[in-house]
């Protein structure tokens, strides 16, 4: 059961980051309702993925709150912060699965550590949820064996694996041709229809954004421009919003 | 131009520290070695540092010197707290040790057996001139057991092992699998720096009792082409007078070179950044910094055995 602020398991307030002087959140103030999944949009390097990072403790902030299944990141100790962890799923923009383990064993990674399962439990829950990401061929493969689109479909397996109440997704489908894109979009939704999941999907890839997101969030400069459906954002008339999505169309 | 001037500096001071061997033991002048020499081998570093002014340069040195140092501190903070508290990662473990450990052993018995012959070889001259020949097998069992054997294994390891652990966790890091292994709320202190410094601490030693077997086996052969002697006979000459003192702790006082090894290339490795360029400078940097600090351990070593193991 998700620990949550009002029905939110993720509330970010007046966040700031800076890097060597360069500030790259300037106040983001972000709320995620249970089961909602928002497509954070931006430009690349507008500080998108170092938010994701921020919002799990791998950063930390210069100021402002970050409140996840109910705890204040920013202010737990490394055990804390890993029962949190465990309550949330990754999947990172380059898949970053470990390049010494086989797609399994990448899998049941977390499962080894995290759960009390035996051999045979592990390795059923393992072909299981390769299954729900539509791998169930090359698991004794090198992840340097495979293509990108299944880096990500392994990744996003290894999220899974420990029954997350949230998923953070860095650029999901970039890097990856359009069809392959568009299948990873439908994953997500239909992961999103089934298991009911709390998300954040970083990514500039409108389109698949679409297939998705309850909720759009455009970033610029530091600062969110504008939330809301793709309507309302097809209706803004603010500069930076219009030549957005004008581009991306 | 100003990284030639940086190597042969970093050369001089190895020198130096090798000739002046118990002086350097004081405090203060081991600070000053060891400020002077980070200084060095980081201008060989980072070349790109020596279009600064010599003033910017230097106090820029100075405070990554000391930021260096203190990093290094939290480091060894989160490395001894993850090692002792359990759960332990002895497969981990295990597997770091078949790497570190086994596929290091033809390299180091290879160069234990080359510094063996080179020792026979080069001895038997300088022993037949003053005709101490018959000394010849303690001279090359009492030079590989006492500093060759711990030595030439350090160095070895310094380079096949630091290097290797340096290249991997810095193309961890910089792929995010670092990251991944946190975010999947999995220490990688733990996981990956501990188990790697354990089993350098733990493999040292016995590669550099490997390093000494062969040194000794092809000190004889060296020996046997000249002036055929028996390999019994050339062993009970040559440890006819040695004692357990002069074996146990220098062979012990590489955990120490392995500690060194292990922590300095895990810490280069994951603070990496800088995508593969980066990951090229922490393999050398890996290299360099513990090549050095295991020259330097082993001139305090030294003498600290000849001070307690007399």
């Amino acid at each position: 059961m998700q620990d949550s602020v009002d029905g939110h398991p993720i509330v970010v307030k007046a966040l700031r980051k800076s890097f060597s002087g360069r500030t790259v959140l300037n106040g983001i103030d972000l709320q995620v309702e249970t089961g909602e999944t928002v497509a954070l949009l931006g430009r690349s390097g507008t500080g998108k993925s170092v938010f994701l990072k921020l919002l799990i403790g791998l950063q930390l902030p210069d100021s402002g709150s970050i409140r996840l299944c109910g705890r204040e990141i920013p202010a737990l100790g490394l055990n804390q912060l890993n029962e949190v962890r465990m309550r949330v799923g990754f999947l990172f923009q380059q898949a970053a699965l470990y390049d010494s383990l086989t797609v399994e064993e990448n899998v049941a990674f977390p499962l080894e550590r995290h759960t009390k399962l035996t051999a045979v439990e592990r390795e059923r829950r393992v072909k299981e949820l390769l299954a729900s990401v539509g791998m169930q061929q090359d698991l004794k493969k090198m992840p340097s064996q495979i293509s990108g689109g299944m880096q990500k479909r392994v990744g996003l397996a290894r999220a899974l694996a420990l029954d997350p109440e949230i998923l953070l997704f860095d650029e999901p489908t970039s890097g990856l041709d359009p069809i392959t894109a568009s299948e990873i979009a439908q994953l997500i939704r239909a992961l999103k229809e089934r298991r009911r999941l709390t998300a954040i999907v970083v990514t500039h890839d409108i389109h698949s954004a679409r297939t998705f997101a309850d909720r759009l969030v455009l970033m610029h400069d530091g600062n969110i421009v504008i939330e809301g459906t793709i309507e309302s954002l097809q209706n803004s008339r603010d500069e930076f919003v219009v030549r957005f999505l004008g581009e991306a169309a | 131009m100003k990284r030639g001037v940086a190597v042969v500096m970093l050369i001089v001071l190895v020198i130096v520290a090798a000739i002046v061997g118990g002086g350097i033991a004081e405090p203060a002048q081991l600070s000053c070695f060891l400020i002077v020499a980070a200084a060095a081998s980081r201008a060989w570093i980072n070349p790109g540092r020596s279009s600064q002014a010599p003033y910017t340069s230097a106090k820029t040195v100075l405070i990554s010197f000391f930021e260096w140092f203190g990093e290094m501190a939290v480091f060894c903070g989160r490395l001894l707290q993850a090692a002792l508290v359990p759960p332990y990662e002895i497969r981990a473990l295990l597997r770091q040790c078949e790497s570190v450990g086994s596929r290091s052993l033809p390299l180091v018995a290879l160069a234990g057996a080359a510094t063996g012959a080179v020792l026979s070889l080069q001895t038997r001259d300088s022993l037949t001139r003053f005709g101490a020949q018959s000394f010849l097998p303690a001279v090359i069992v009492f030079s590989l057991i006492r500093e060759s054997g711990p030595i030439i294994t350090g160095l070895v390891m310094s380079g096949r092992v630091g290097a290797g652990i340096g290249a991997e966790l810095g193309s961890m890091k910089v792929t995010e699998q670092i990251d991944a292994m946190e975010a999947s709320a999995i220490n990688p202190y733990k996981y990956l720096a501990a188990t790697r410094v354990a089993a350098c601490v733990l493999m040292l030693p016995l590669l550099t009792l490997a390093a000494d077997f062969c040194g000794i086996l092809m000190g004889w052969f060296a020996s046997s082409l000249a002036d055929p002697v028996s390999l019994r006979l050339f062993l009970e000459n040559g440890f006819q007078n040695a004692s357990y003192n002069d074996f146990i702790p220098p062979t012990l006082k590489t955990t120490l070179f392995g500690l060194i090894i292990g922590v300095v290339a895990c810490f280069q490795g994951m603070r990496t950044t800088g995508g593969t360029a980066g990951v090229g400078r922490s393999t050398t940097s890996s290299v360099v910094l513990s090549s050095l600090f295991v020259i330097v351990a082993d001139v305090v070593l030294v003498r600290m055995i000849l001070v307690f193991f007399p």
